[in-house]
């Protein structure tokens, strides 16, 4: 491995930690607690669809799609940052 | 000209798609001539996967990278697209909907659990194994932990995930192309495993990934063209997944006036009647946990996780994860969408095609009705004889919402042709990655690395080779003795691998201080209870503990795997420092991968 400091490995890792854990809380709010109140939340109405089952047949998925682009996106951010990004 | 192929892919593959279309043309074309529908179907089975030999045979190698990882340069877009046609099964294609219009909201778990787990794959495992540089997901466990304890362990788990999902796969070719090419199911498995093994045996991972690519297309276009053609012929326009809202509404209306659920149905083996209401939520518990053990169980899965070390690079890697996603996408809300329509087609009295509420005997002299009468897909019974065919007295097997879909709504069978073509690619591509994974890790971790380290490459790729024909053929075999419904064994494949692969894999990274007797102690404890429970739940009679059912096995597996990975490697030494510093590696996307070329 090329000379990378071992603060810099520290502080890159903090930062893709906390990235992660932002990443898999959003995750567990619409993998898990949104879909707890499904019930509920089918009371309300979301371009015709009851929304408890919207979030389940679309919702949800729509947003884990953008989540992983995101992710890629930030992540690639900070691997620069710390200039430990693969040589293109 | 192998950088010229690369360069090349869109090119290829749009040229691909469109002699695809031109071929539905000149099916239709002959449908219109009068050609048999039969003689359509025969048709559009046999000329994809002839296709999909084809490119097996093109893509044939005797270069160890390229047979196990594609000679790591394949796109992220299009490893997107082969992870997506590796994704879906035959499961996902045929069974979904299905399941959707019979199980309603409470399906959904399905749904959102094998989309979901792949941010746990972008987040938590991919990148980081890319980097790794391994061939096979056990490779990892022999680097990371040492020793082959932890490399046989992962093996055996690998083996019985991947074994158990494939034989419903294989299942699922044996089932359509029964169907298609009218021959007995029997014959049927073994055509399709024909056709499977065309595609991987002589070019392995890089024949697989190229096929996946080409199956991708197929499946998704015999996916969406039956949908959008259905909701523009309900007047619901042409992108069906944004405007469904009111037929979920109107089934809402239908399942009142139709009376579901009041009166019990008769019971008729295999078969079922519609009970569940569509858009009412269920038990949130159960349908969490069914979230759970989905979304943990993709992120086990070795030809899933295997398909990310085939990108050129860590940054492609983590790219591949959201356009396989996307990918999936397209098809999994649609699902939904298909289901929709096609339950509102049946109930809607005020719909040509409806037919509950209808005199019994006009929908007993239906065409569709009577074809899958006749293969014992359907049934109707005038229980309480008076003439009229209420909900309770239609039955029928959940394949058949997305089989059957074109001939309900009266679509010409170029359709019924096409989807045919569709269900055939996505159980195709998902058995080729299984038994890939599954000969892989035997060839390389079990004979290369245990049992004889100084084979030479010719030998190696020879191995491999007789082992995907052997399990190949031992899956066949199980398949053709129908012990397990389709979507039964499917679930316990998420629950096996999750039971012993996910935290031994997930602390692997991201706990540094994790250790060898801590993985090995975690893969064998969670593996095993895991089965115990699957076992004492399904066959032993034991009441289940908190609702959690013999589909989600792997709540219990996985949390005694993490409890026992933890204390074990907290009483036991922690990693040398080499191992430390090969974690630290790990995590950066610069250098060279941990694994070098020497294998």
């Amino acid at each position: 491995m090329a000379e990378v400091s071992q603060e810099t490995l520290e502080a890159h890792w903090s930062k893709t930690k906390n990235l992660t854990i932002i990443v898999l809380a959003i995750w567990f709010v619409f993998s898990y607690l949104i879909h707890w109140f499904a019930g509920s939340l089918n009371a309300m109405s979301f371009m015709g669809f009851p929304l408890g089952y919207y979030m389940a047949a679309q919702g949800s998925l729509f947003i884990f799609v953008v989540l992983i682009f995101w992710l890629a996106r930030q992540q690639e951010k900070i691997d620069e940052e710390f200039g430990v990004a693969e040589e293109e | 000209m192998k950088g010229d192929f690369i360069s090349n892919l869109p090119k290829i593959y749009g040229m691909y798609t469109g002699g695809f279309v031109v071929f539905i043309l000149f099916m239709a074309i002959l449908e219109y001539m009068g050609v048999s529908a039969e003689t359509i179907g025969i048709l559009f089975v046999a000329f994809t996967v002839f296709i999909y030999a084809g490119i097996g045979w093109l893509s044939r190698t005797m270069q160890v990278d390229a047979y196990y990882v594609a000679g790591r340069q394949v796109p992220a877009v299009f490893n997107g697209m082969a992870t997506a046609a590796d994704w879906m099964s035959g499961a996902s294609f045929v069974a979904m909907a299905g399941g959707i219009y019979f199980g309603g909201h409470g399906y959904l778990a399905f749904v959102v659990g094998w989309t979901g787990g792949y941010v746990l794959v972008a987040s938590l495992m991919a990148p980081y194994l890319r980097k790794f540089g391994c061939y096979t997901v056990p490779d990892f466990f022999g680097t990371r932990y040492g020793g082959n304890l932890p490399r046989f362990c992962a093996v055996v788990v690998l083996v019985v995930a991947s074994f158990t999902y494939v034989t419903a796969q294989i299942n699922a070719t044996g089932t359509i192309a029964s169907r298609a090419l009218q021959i007995p199911f029997e014959v049927g498995v073994w055509f399709g495993l024909l056709g499977i093994l065309l595609c991987s045996m002589l070019g392995g991972m890089r024949a697989v990934t190229w096929t996946q690519v080409a199956q991708y297309i197929v499946l998704i276009i015999a996916y969406l063209i039956p949908v959008i053609w259905m909701s523009n012929k309900q007047g619901f326009g042409v992108i069906p997944q944004f405007s469904y809202g009111e037929a979920v509404a109107r089934l809402t209306e239908l399942e009142v006036m139709h009376q579901l659920g009041v009166v019990k149905a008769a019971s008729v083996a295999g078969l079922k009647a519609l009970s569940v209401p569509h858009a009412a939520a269920g038990d949130p518990w159960k349908f969490v946990t069914l979230v759970a053990c989905m979304m943990l169980g993709t992120a086990s899965l070795p030809h899933i996780l295997m398909r990310y070390f085939t990108t050129p690079s860590v940054k492609a890697a983590r790219q591949s994860v959201a356009w396989s996603l996307l990918f999936i996408f397209m098809l999994y809300f649609t699902a939904p969408a298909l289901a929709t329509f096609t339950k509102l087609q049946v109930l809607d009295p005020n719909l040509a095609t409806g037919i509950i509420g209808k005199a019994f005997a006009d929908v007993q002299a239906l065409d569709w009705v009577q074809k899958w009468s006749s293969v014992g897909f359907l049934k109707i019974i005038d229980s309480n004889s008076d003439g009229l065919l209420q909900i309770n007295e239609f039955f029928m097997r959940g394949d058949i919402v997305v089989l059957a879909t074109p001939e309900i709504a009266g679509l010409p069978y170029v359709i019924s042709g096409l989807v045919a073509a569709g269900g055939m690619a996505a159980a195709m591509s998902t058995a080729d990655g299984l038994l890939l994974a599954i000969a892989n890790a035997l060839s390389h971790d079990l004979y290369y690395k245990m049992i004889d380290p100084n084979a030479d490459t010719k030998h190696r790729l020879i191995v491999a080779r007789v082992l995907l024909v052997v399990l190949g053929a031992a899956a066949a075999f199980i398949a053709s003795l129908k012990l397990t419904s389709i979507l039964g064994a499917v679930a316990w494949a998420f629950d096996f691998a999750m039971s012993g692969l996910f935290f031994p894999l997930v602390l692997g990274i991201w706990w540094k201080r994790c250790n060898r007797q801590g993985a090995v102690a975690g893969m064998i404890v969670g593996f095993c209870v895991g089965t115990w429970y699957l076992y004492q739940v399904r066959w032993g009679g034991m009441t289940p503990w908190m609702g959690i059912d013999h589909l989600r096995f792997g709540i219990i597996g996985a949390s005694a795997s993490l409890v026992t990975t933890i204390v074990v490697t907290l009483v036991t030494p922690e990693p040398d420092a080499e191992t430390q510093k090969m974690v630290d590696e790990m995590r950066i996307p610069m250098g060279k991968p941990i694994i070098d070329q020497e294998h």
